[in-house]
């Protein structure tokens, strides 16, 4: 408990198994507050169980994961873990399609999530400001009132991760955020995330190397669901089990 | 807050259709009772109880729209909630009768008589009150459905197996109310009812007040739909049903969103089965066949899930078409459903109110063509095929010359 200190996300020996495989195994990282972290790794390395195990959708058979220095996250819910202040961007953009982009950004909004208090709400001027801000911030402003199904793949993209930032979480958890966006967007992606990281912890996932190289963070490579090497991305890109295993010869 | 919520509810779609409704509610009586016989306007008194039915079927199908259209929550049990609805209004109607019935026994029902049971049973106790009687409307079907949501959605049960056990539910209570010993009337059911408050069940102006009140009470159901629907909860409810995982990790408790829609359409519907005894005249535990429930969910899916008026609509035209079609050729009314189920879900999804919106854009779109220019899509589309965009003409719309 007390290694998990000064910590903003804490995993220590974190196993999962499917069926006899094992997606995580001895997984150990450990997220310092104000500090964004990228993870790289092939395909079925344990990335999006990590996060799973993360937001309260798996349990770990083994391991700790411990949130802010002292919430267990093993024991919570994911409504309850999104409560905390944890935040996650899926793989492929999730937002509520048949909704406009304000609706969604105003159901992210940290706001008392009880079911009364939500049937009685109605948006103070100061939410609206803030929702404002954000569409600013994620350039979606002249598509405030346009269906999140009609938007481009990039501007879904941006408008989770414009709901992220409505959440107001302490720790983002973002999967592979520049999927399908042009490289200007890619380029603005990384800046925002940037941004972002000077107050809040945020993690990356994600295989686009010239875009991790514009994050300019500490990177972590998985494989096999444990650590492979850690670094910076020269470090890591030059580590020859990493080359072996991931980038290729 | 509330005044907030209120205002919300009464956007410009829901004001007309509670306008409609109210004007219905003095107009239909009126009409009955104000015109006499054989002249012009008056309405005949089969005719206000057979829409003031309708009117009790389209707030089911309402309260079912508010849990499948918004929520996602297929239920094919809902006409559970309105048989138990309606049994505690049966119960009610049942002591009222007093000694008029056959065995002419103060307290007792004459099937409990006839059964040699002594005296009455615990849960009948206080049914001879209709203040009573109307608490267990609200509270027996919104208790049965807060408890089996609860449950239910707790062990994240969802889809088609959350559909099974809400059509095994409306089975169990059918096959419990069947029986003798349960003190409900069995295979008869509830029936011969004499009074109201006081008034002849059977009279013209109770016909008219039944009328009224379950238009009042449909317009009061909109009211309190489109309350829910264009609150955050409403926004929350439609996010439930596109991406369910997306919302618990927004920080929402799905399980919670579901209960409230879950609950509050079992209530709508109680109360709707409430106010369809009286009409009819009988409550049995036919009322609780799982065919009925599948029925409601075609009235809505007809009509159009997801919007307040739709199910309205549905439910009042299938069973106008019912009524004609078990009267005329009742042999193949279940054909009929079943063809206009299959019709409705392949080529109107979003049922007739669907469908006049898509007549609405269909024009619009006309009205602009002319000018625009031919969208290259569709030329790339058909240079794609091999086929020369020029001779589409006939099927699309011309380019202007």
């Amino acid at each position: 408990m007390n290694k998990a200190q000064d910590t903003m996300l804490y995993l220590d020996g974190v196993s999962v198994a499917f069926d006899g495989f094992k997606a995580l195994n001895n997984l150990s990282i450990i997220v310092r507050p104000a500090e964004m972290l990228a993870i790289i790794g092939p395909n079925g390395a344990g990335k999006t169980t990590m996060m799973d195990i993360i937001t309260g959708k798996t349990r770990p058979d083994a391991g700790d994961v411990y949130f802010d220095g002292r919430t267990d996250l093993t024991r919570l819910d994911e409504a309850a873990i999104a409560n905390l202040g944890i935040g996650r961007k899926f793989q492929k953009p999730t937002v509520f399609e048949s909704q406009t982009v304000w609706d969604n950004l105003e159901m992210a909004l940290k706001k008392p999530r009880g079911i009364f208090r939500t049937l009685f709400y109605s948006a103070s001027g100061e939410d609206i400001a803030r929702i404002e801000d954000i569409l600013d911030t994620v350039r979606l402003a002249d598509r405030r009132d346009d269906l999140a199904a009609d938007l481009s793949h990039g501007q879904k993209q941006w408008l989770e991760i414009g709901m992220l930032l409505a959440q107001d979480p302490k720790l983002l958890l973002v999967d592979e955020p520049v999927a399908g966006m042009t490289d200007a967007e890619t380029v603005e992606t990384a800046r925002l995330l940037k941004e972002i990281a000077e107050t809040r912890s945020v993690v990356v996932v994600e295989h686009d190397m010239s875009f991790v190289r514009d994050l300019a963070t500490r990177v972590v490579c998985l494989a096999e669901g444990s650590v492979l090497a850690e670094g910076t991305l020269d470090q890591v890109s030059a580590n020859p089990i990493v080359i072996e295993r991931y980038l290729g010869r | 807050m509330i005044t907030q919520a209120l205002l919300r509810a009464l956007d410009k779609k829901a004001i007309w259709l509670v306008a409609i409704l109210l004007a219905l509610a003095v107009a239909v009586p009126a009409a009955n009772l104000l015109i006499p016989a054989g002249q012009p306007g008056h309405v005949p008194t089969y005719i206000v109880t057979l829409f003031g039915k309708y009117l009790t079927y389209a707030m089911l199908a309402l309260a079912l729209d508010l849990v499948w259209g918004y929520c996602g929550i297929l239920s094919l049990g809902h006409g559970a909630f309105f048989a138990l609805g309606g049994y505690a209004m049966g119960m009610y109607l049942m002591r009222q009768i007093g000694t008029r019935g056959v065995y002419a026994h103060p307290t007792l029902p004459d099937f409990m008589v006839f059964l040699n049971w002594r005296e009455l049973p615990w849960y009948w106790q206080g049914f001879d009150q209709f203040w009573f009687a109307c608490l267990m409307i609200v509270l027996v079907p919104g208790l049965l459905a807060f408890v089996f949501g609860f449950f239910a959605f707790r062990s994240r049960v969802t889809g088609v197996y959350l559909s099974i056990i809400t059509q095994a539910m409306t089975f169990a209570l059918l096959l419990a109310f069947f029986r003798n010993d349960m003190g409900f009337g069995g295979n008869n059911g509830l029936t011969d009812f004499k009074d109201i408050l006081g008034q002849p069940v059977q009279a013209a102006t109770t016909r008219g007040a039944l009328f009224a009140a379950s238009a009042i009470a449909l317009a009061l159901s909109v009211l309190v739909c489109s309350m829910i629907v264009n609150s955050k909860l409403g926004k929350v409810m439609v996010a439930v049903r596109d991406a369910e995982s997306r919302t618990r990790f927004l920080g929402y408790r799905v399980e919670y969103v579901k209960l409230f829609a879950f609950t509050v359409s079992a209530i709508m519907a109680g109360i709707a089965g409430a106010l369809y005894v009286p009409q009819v005249g009988i409550i049995n535990p036919g009322e609780f066949e799982p065919a009925n429930s599948i029925e409601v969910v075609i009235w809505t899916a007809v009509g159009g899930r997801g919007t307040i008026v739709g199910p309205i609509i549905g439910a009042v035209l299938v069973n106008m078409g019912k009524s004609y079609f078990t009267g005329a050729l009742p042999e193949l009314w279940l054909f009929a459903l079943g063809a206009l189920f299959i019709f409705v879900t392949l080529f109107l999804p979003k049922g007739i109110v669907g469908l006049l919106g898509q007549w609405r854009d269909m024009t619009a779109r006309r009205e602009q063509a002319p000018a625009a220019p031919p969208p290259p899509a569709q030329a790339a589309v058909a240079a794609e095929r091999g086929e020369d965009p020029a001779t589409l003409g006939d099927v699309q719309p011309k380019p202007a010359e």
